[in-house]
C-alpha cells in the first residue's frame, strides 16, 4: 500500500464524503423543518443530473450554467410536489411522510426510467477542470477537488445562513415551534415550501456534481440514499453539523477501508450504525423528535 | 384496533356473518382452479409474495412497525434453501425448513438491534441492516454475487411427487401459504397477540404491568421474519433461482408496498396488495407502461386517501 | 368604553370532538386593560389561543379592528398587531435570547427599541448571548413579554404572566405592563393571580365553564369581591 494509493482513496473518499454531505444536510434540513424523512431525496439527486445532461444536450447550456440551473429546475419540481401532495401529509406521525415520499421516489424514478431508459449517459468533465495537478505523493485531478471544494462550501454556507442570519433564525424557531412561530406573524407555511424546495435543490446540485463523475443513470441515486440514511441515523435526524461531519469522516473512513479491505468499504457505515446506535439510540448529536 | 376479522363471529349486521365464509370459500375455490387458466410458475412466485406479505404484516399489524428490511430474510433464505437444495442435494421440505430457520435466526439478530426504536429509526435501521446483509451476499463465494444461483432442482415433495411437474409445486405452495395464513391468524388471534398489541398501543402502560416488551417484539419479529424467509425458499425452489436482487431494498419496499396498498388491519390486505403488485409488475411489463409508476401513484392515492389501503377502504364502505 | 379594537361575539370553540368554548362574549377597547379570571380550565387560555388563531375549530366572530378573524390564519391575526405571551412563554431552546427577542417580525410602527427593552430589562441585556431556556422563570417570561414589546404589537394577549413567580418578579412585570399601558397599548390578560388582576385591569370578564358569566368593572371590584372569590374557589 503506497502513500500514492492511500491519498487516492482518501480523495475518493472526500468525494463520497462531500455527495453524502450535500444529501444528507438536505434531509435534515427537510425533516427538521417539515417533519419529512425524503427518501425520494435521491431521486431529486438524480434529476439535478439529468437536467444538467439535459441542459447539454438539448440546449447546449454548460456545465457552470447548470450548476445553478438544474438545482433551480429540481426546487421547482419539489415546489411543486410539496405544495400538491407533500403537504399533505404534515402532521406527527412521520411514518407518512417517509411512506408518502417512498411512493413519490417509485414515480419519478419509474418516470426518469420510462423517458430517458435505463442506460447511463456520459457528461463531459468540463474544459477548465479537466486534468489534474502531479504532487510527487499523489495526482490531483482538479474536478475531484473541485467537487469536495464546491460541496464544502455549500455546505459551510448553509450552515453559517442557518446559524447567523435572521432567515436563519426564523427557520430555527419553525424548526422548533411552528404554532407559535406562525403566531408571531411568520409565514411558516411559506417558509416549509422553501425549505423543501432548498433541501432537494442541494440534491439536485450534488447530482450537477456527480454527472462527469458517474455518468447520469435513472438509478444513480437509488444505493445513495441508504447510505445518506444511515448517516442521519448516526449523525442525529434534524442535527445540521452531525449530517456534514458524519457524512465527512464516513467518507474518509470509507476511502481508508477501501485501501485495507476493499469489499468492506460500503458495510463499513451500517457497522459504525449499529454500533452507535447499541450506544447511544438517538445517534450522535440528535434530538428524537 | 387490528381486529383481524375471518370468520363472521363478530355480531355485525347480518351481512357479515353470511359473506365472510362465502367470500373465504370463493376465493379458495378460485385458487384451486386457476393453475388451469394461468401459467402456474407465474401464479407459485404470486403466492411466494402473499406469504412473504402476509409475513411482513404479521409485524405491522401487531406491533405497528414497519419494517424497511423485510428483503434480508425473503433473500438469504433463497440462498440457503437454494444451495442446500442444489449443493447438498436435500429434500424439498428440508430446504423450505432450512429457508425459513434462516429466516428466523436473522430476525432474532436484526431484531434485537432495532426494535428499541420505533417508527422513523425502526424503518431506517431495518433498512441499513438489510442492506449491509444485501453488501455481505455479495462477500460470500456461495452466492456467486452478479449470476446468482442458478439450477435450483424442485425435488420431490413427500419423497415421490415430482415437484417438476408445476401444477403438483403450485398446489404444494398453495397449501404452504394456507398453512402460514393460518399460523399467521392463530398468533395475532392468541394472547400473545393481544399483549403486542397492548404493548403497540400503550408501551409504557406495558412496562409498567411487567412485561417485558423488547422480548416480545423480537418474537414477533423473528417470526416475521421466519416466515418471510419460507415465502424465499419456496421462491427460489419454484423458480430455481436465487438472486442477489432478492435481497435488495427495492423488495423490502416493494413488500412494504403490497401491505400497504392492501390494507394492514386485515388478513386478506397484504394478500391483495401481493396479488396487485404481482400482476402489474409482470403482466404490464410486456406492455411498457412504466409499471413503477403506476405502482407508486396507486400507492401515494393510498396513503392520502386510504386509512387502511384497498381491502381496509372496502370494508368501510361495505360495512357501513 | 373606547374605540373596541377586539370584539369577540358568541365565540364557539373545539379541541378535538371536546367543545370547550361555549358562546364566550368579549370586548377590549383600546388603551384598556382587561383581565379574563376564573378556574382552571374554565376557558381562559383557550379563548387566548382562539383569538391568536392558533386553535383548530372556532366558529362565531372575532373582531380585531373591525376586520373579521374568526378564520383567518395566526400570521394574518399577528400582523394585525396582536402579540401573544403565551402560558408556557415558548421560549425558543434552539436561539439564544438575543435572537429570541429578534425573532417576532416588527408588525407596526412604535415598538420599543431593543436599548429601550434593555432599560426595562436589563437581566436580557446581560444575557444576550445565553441559550434562551438557560434563563430563570422570571427571566424567560420578561424576554416572552419583551419580544413582543419589540414588535410594535398594540393588543397583547397575555397568558398568565406571574405563575409561579416570586413577588419581586411579579412586581417587576407589572411595571412592565404598566410602562406598557402608558404607551397606549391595549391589554387582555389572563390572570390567576387574583391580586395582580384587580390592581391593573380596567374590567374584568369572569370565566366558567367555556363562557363569561360575568363582567365586572373596576368601580365595582369593591362591592362584589365576595362574589369574585367565589368564582375562582378562593
Amino acid at each position: 500500500m503506497s502513500l500514492d494509493q492511500l491519498s487516492g482513496q482518501l480523495l475518493v473518499g472526500l468525494i463520497n464524503g462531500s455527495f453524502y454531505a450535500l444529501l444528507a444536510l438536505g434531509l435534515s434540513i427537510i425533516f427538521g423543518l417539515l417533519g419529512i424523512v425524503n427518501i425520494a431525496q435521491g431521486a431529486f439527486y438524480m434529476a439535478g443530473a439529468y437536467f444538467s445532461w439535459l441542459l447539454l444536450q438539448a440546449f447546449g447550456v454548460n456545465y457552470w450554467a447548470a450548476l445553478v440551473l438544474a438545482p433551480l429546475a429540481v426546487a421547482l419540481l419539489g415546489v411543486a410536489l410539496e405544495r400538491t401532495i407533500i403537504f399533505r401529509v404534515y402532521g406527527p406521525d412521520h411514518m407518512s411522510g417517509l411512506l408518502l415520499t417512498l411512493g413519490l421516489l417509485l414515480i419519478i424514478q419509474g418516470l426518469f426510467v420510462y423517458i430517458f431508459g435505463a442506460n447511463a449517459r456520459p457528461y463531459p468533465v468540463p474544459e477548465e477542470l479537466r486534468g489534474g495537478w502531479d504532487l510527487s505523493f499523489v495526482f490531483l485531478p482538479k474536478y475531484r477537488v473541485w467537487t469536495v471544494a464546491i460541496s464544502i462550501f455549500v455546505c459551510l454556507t448553509t450552515w453559517f445562513v442557518i446559524e447567523k442570519t435572521s432567515l436563519g433564525r426564523t427557520l430555527r424557531a419553525a424548526n422548533e415551534n411552528p404554532v407559535l412561530t406562525r403566531a408571531f406573524g411568520v409565514n411558516v407555511p411559506a417558509l416549509m415550501t422553501f425549505g423543501f424546495g432548498f433541501g432537494v435543490a442541494l440534491a439536485g446540485f450534488a447530482g450537477v456534481l456527480a454527472a462527469p463523475l458517474y455518468t447520469v443513470s435513472p438509478l444513480m441515486g437509488a444505493d445513495l440514499i441508504i447510505i445518506v440514511f444511515a448517516i442521519v441515523v448516526v449523525g442525529g435526524l434534524g442535527s445540521i453539523l452531525g449530517a456534514v461531519i458524519t457524512s465527512l469522516s464516513l467518507g474518509i473512513v470509507e476511502g481508508f477501508t477501501k485501501v485495507f479491505y476493499p469489499q468492506g468499504s460500503h458495510m463499513v457505515i451500517f457497522v459504525i450504525m449499529i454500533l452507535v446506535l447499541l450506544v447511544k439510540p438517538a445517534g450522535l448529536l440528535g434530538r428524537e423528535r | 384496533m387490528a381486529t383481524i376479522e375471518v370468520t363472521g363471529r363478530k355480531a355485525s349486521p347480518g351481512v357479515s356473518s353470511i359473506t365472510k365464509p362465502v367470500l373465504w370459500s370463493i376465493g379458495l375455490l378460485v385458487f384451486l382452479i386457476v393453475p388451469f387458466l394461468v401459467y402456474p410458475v407465474f401464479l407459485v412466485k404470486m403466492l411466494c409474495f402473499c406469504l412473504f406479505a402476509c409475513a411482513f404484516n404479521l409485524l405491522a399489524s401487531t406491533t405497528g412497525l414497519l419494517s424497511f428490511g423485510h428483503a434480508a430474510f425473503f433473500g438469504s433464505a433463497a440462498y440457503t434453501a437454494g444451495y442446500a437444495a442444489k449443493a447438498w442435494g436435500v429434500p424439498f421440505e428440508v430446504a423450505v425448513a432450512i429457508g425459513t430457520m434462516t429466516g428466523f435466526a436473522l430476525g432474532l439478530i436484526i431484531g434485537f438491534i432495532s426494535v428499541r426504536r420505533q417508527g422513523l429509526y425502526f424503518a431506517m435501521i431495518t433498512l441499513a441492516l438489510a442492506q449491509l446483509v444485501y453488501f455481505l451476499a455479495f462477500q460470500l463465494p456461495f452466492t456467486h454475487a452478479d449470476d446468482g444461483l442458478s439450477g435450483i432442482p424442485r425435488g420431490y415433495l413427500l419423497g415421490f411427487l415430482s415437484l417438476d411437474d408445476n401444477l403438483v409445486m403450485y398446489y404444494t405452495t398453495l397449501i404452504i401459504c394456507i398453512v402460514g395464513l393460518a399460523v399467521t391468524y392463530r398468533i395475532v388471534n392468541s394472547p400473545f397477540g393481544s399483549i403486542l398489541r397492548a404493548i403497540r398501543d400503550n408501551q409504557p402502560r406495558a412496562i409498567s404491568l411487567g412485561y417485558s416488551v423488547d422480548k416480545y417484539k423480537i418474537m414477533v419479529f423473528a417470526l416475521s421474519a421466519a416466515m418471510s424467509g419460507t415465502a424465499g425458499a419456496l421462491k427460489a425452489i419454484a423458480l430455481g433461482l436465487a438472486t442477489v436482487y432478492d435481497l435488495h431494498w427495492a423488495v423490502s419496499g416493494d413488500v412494504l408496498v403490497m401491505a400497504l396498498l392492501g390494507g394492514t388491519q386485515t388478513l386478506l390486505g397484504p394478500i391483495v396488495g401481493a396479488i396487485l403488485v404481482t400482476v402489474l409488475h409482470d403482466y404490464l411489463a410486456e406492455s411498457g407502461l412504466p409499471v413503477p409508476v403506476l405502482i407508486g401513484t396507486t400507492f401515494v392515492l393510498c396513503i392520502l386517501l386510504f386509512r387502511d389501503g384497498i381491502v381496509g377502504e372496502l370494508k368501510r364502505r361495505l360495512r357501513l | 368604553m373606547t374605540e373596541p379594537l377586539v370584539e369577540i361575539a358568541n365565540l364557539q370553540a373545539h379541541y378535538g370532538s371536546s367543545h370547550v368554548l361555549h358562546g364566550v362574549n368579549l370586548t377590549v377597547g383600546k388603551g384598556e386593560i382587561a383581565t379574563i379570571i376564573g378556574r382552571n380550565g374554565a376557558g381562559k387560555t383557550t379563548t387566548l389561543r382562539a383569538i391568536m388563531g392558533i386553535l383548530g375549530k372556532r366558529n362565531g366572530s372575532i373582531r380585531i379592528r373591525g376586520e373579521e378573524t374568526i378564520k383567518a390564519q395566526s400570521e394574518r391575526i399577528a400582523r394585525l398587531g396582536v402579540g401573544y405571551v403565551p402560558e408556557e412563554r415558548g421560549i425558543f431552546a434552539s436561539l439564544s435570547v438575543a435572537d429570541n427577542l429578534l425573532l417576532p417580525p416588527v408588525v407596526a410602527q412604535g415598538g420599543m427599541s431593543i436599548e429601550d427593552i434593555h432599560a426595562l430589562f436589563p437581566n436580557l441585556r446581560e444575557r444576550s448571548r445565553s441559550p434562551g431556556t438557560k434563563l430563570s422563570g422570571g427571566e424567560q417570561q420578561m424576554l416572552a413579554i419583551a419580544r413582543v414589546l419589540r414588535t410594535g404589537a398594540s393588543i397583547l394577549l397575555l397568558d398568565e404572566p406571574t405563575e409561579g413567580l416570586a413577588p419581586a418578579i411579579v412586581q417587576r412585570i407589572r411595571s412592565a405592563i404598566e410602562a406598557v399601558r402608558q404607551r397606549g397599548q391595549t391589554i387582555l390578560l389572563v390572570e390567576q393571580n387574583l391580586r395582580f388582576a384587580l390592581r391593573l385591569a380596567d374590567r374584568h370578564y369572569v370565566m366558567e365553564n367555556g363562557r363569561v358569566v360575568d363582567v365586572i368593572a373596576r368601580a365595582e371590584v369593591a362591592q362584589k369581591m365576595d362574589c369574585l372569590q367565589r368564582y375562582l374557589g378562593v
